[in-house]
């Protein structure tokens, strides 16, 4: 794959950057997500999740399946701050 | 993995991580770094990423200033960019016992050099941010050189630059127990084996309490899940960091654009829970929208929470345990050890390689507790 090619849409993190960082030693989904941000986006890693686990299972020789994605955090989807308040009561 | 060492740290944290690079500065060869999961993984990886001078206390403001100091020179000095941006911290005062209390504080930081001014209402949207709603709002402190950072990348700095050092850090390695003999320290067995070291630092957060109460010291240390939320980026309109005690809220926006914060709830019971909870996700958008109406329409796109280490007095444990000779506590931060971390890791490293630290260290050891005379800190959110 092209070094260039926008693994996380949301937050524009290349296949270039991720594999760099895989090598410096950062080799799970979780720690790529907190330097890299690659799946703090709106999509919540919803897109790229896969993508990655696959990059890290190929640069380091393990079998993807024993690759875990990132923690899922709520909300499932982005909310609005004003939907989430409620009514307006100020 | 090594099987032996001069020092041992306990914890992949700010704290740990910054620890292992100021003995390593201070000469100290052989330092391994004992992380159970990833760096900054538990308190430090989950916190706001704020850091305050303004403080209640005198050895509290001198601790925060002092490590200001070193904040400011951190990216140069560790040659990494950890999002540091002195961006300033409004402190919101709306009762009584606020301004009274501000009152005295200011004196306080003022006389120990802290650049510190309060504001009127009227002052806040004029030099501050014209998008707070100030109904409510008696006057503010405001400090522009309090600052913020990214915590990973700083962690992430300080574990770099100590590796460049020769410093051993081993991530997915869990501590099962501090070995000692005869009163002394002797090692620490993990899940990978057993390391040998004269000295070992408890810097293990929460977890401190058991790691310590397996060698007998009981630490007055309870953990308090606190929860927080991130929304999504949007251009920077906001600089400083706006929290107040009273109204019951911290946030600020990142370098990267997301509104970030939180709040402490009282009613919150002691545990190791980390769960999110959706009273949280609303009470904080009600708390947001509230004093700044333009984010309602801004999206929430994650929260999680973390824990906080909290002592008696709000104060870190920090420094040599009597009953265990090279056994040393560094935890009980009780929810700002993020940003006193440059600080209180440099007084340490002093501490342990024998030099007589350069701000007292003694006043927090955890012998104060036994006296029973403590001194709560009144700016604690």
């Amino acid at each position: 794959m092209k070094d260039d090619v926008v693994i996380c849409r949301c937050e524009d993190i290349t296949y270039g950057e991720i594999v760099r960082a895989i090598d410096e030693g950062l080799t799970t989904t979780e720690e790529l997500k907190r330097v890299l941000r690659c799946g703090m986006g709106p999509c919540q890693g919803r897109t790229c999740s896969r993508l990655i686990a696959r990059i890290i299972a190929e640069r380091t020789g393990r079998d993807v399946s024993e690759v875990a994605y990132p923690v899922v955090r709520p909300p499932t989807r982005p909310v609005e701050i004003g939907v989430l308040a409620g009514e307006d009561e100020d | 993995m090594k099987t032996s060492a001069d020092c041992v740290i306990i914890g992949g944290g700010v704290v740990g991580t910054a620890l292992s690079y100021y003995l390593s500065r201070r000469g100290m060869r052989d330092v391994v770094v004992l992380e159970r999961d990833f760096l900054a993984s538990g308190a430090t990886g989950r916190c706001g990423g704020g850091i305050r001078q303004q403080w209640s206390t005198e050895p509290n403001t001198r601790l925060a200033i002092e490590s200001v100091r070193l904040w400011r020179s951190l990216e140069e000095e560790l040659d990494a960019d950890i999002e540091f941006l002195q961006g300033g911290y409004l402190v919101l005062a709306y009762t009584d016992e606020d301004v009274a209390q501000f009152e005295k504080n200011v004196a306080l930081q003022r006389r120990l050099g802290l650049r510190v001014q309060t504001l009127s209402p009227r002052e806040i949207a004029a030099e501050v941010t014209p998008y707070l709603n100030t109904e409510g709002v008696r006057m503010a402190t405001w400090c522009s050189d309090d600052a913020s950072a990214n915590p990973f990348l700083t962690t992430k700095a300080y574990a770099d630059a100590a590796r460049r050092m020769g410093v051993d850090i081993e991530l997915r390695t869990a501590v099962g127990a501090i070995a000692v003999e005869g009163g002394r320290v002797t090692g620490v067995r993990t899940d990978r084996g057993f390391i040998s070291a004269p000295v070992v630092v408890n810097a293990a957060g929460s977890h401190s309490v058991p790691l310590a109460g397996g060698v007998g010291v009981e630490l007055p240390i309870t953990p308090f899940r606190r929860e927080i939320l991130v929304t999504e980026p949007l251009e920077r309109f906001l600089h400083p960091m706006i929290i107040s005690f009273s109204f019951g809220i911290y946030f600020r926006q990142t370098k990267h654009g997301a509104v970030i914060g939180g709040f402490a709830d009282p009613e919150e019971p002691e545990g190791f829970n980390e769960t999110s909870s959706l009273d949280f996700l609303v009470e904080m958008s009600r708390k947001l929208r509230h004093l700044m109406p333009v984010l309602g329409p801004v999206k929430v796109v994650r929260q999680w929470a973390g824990l906080y280490d909290v002592t008696p007095d709000a104060q870190p444990i920090l420094g040599v345990t009597d009953s265990v000779e090279g056994l040393y506590q560094a935890s009980g931060f009780s929810g700002h050890g993020f940003m006193i971390a440059p600080k209180v890791a440099d007084l340490l490293a002093q501490a342990i390689v024998g030099e007589t630290p350069d701000l007292d260290i003694e006043r927090l050891n955890a012998r104060r507790f036994e006296g029973g005379d403590v001194t709560l800190d009144q700016s604690v959110v």
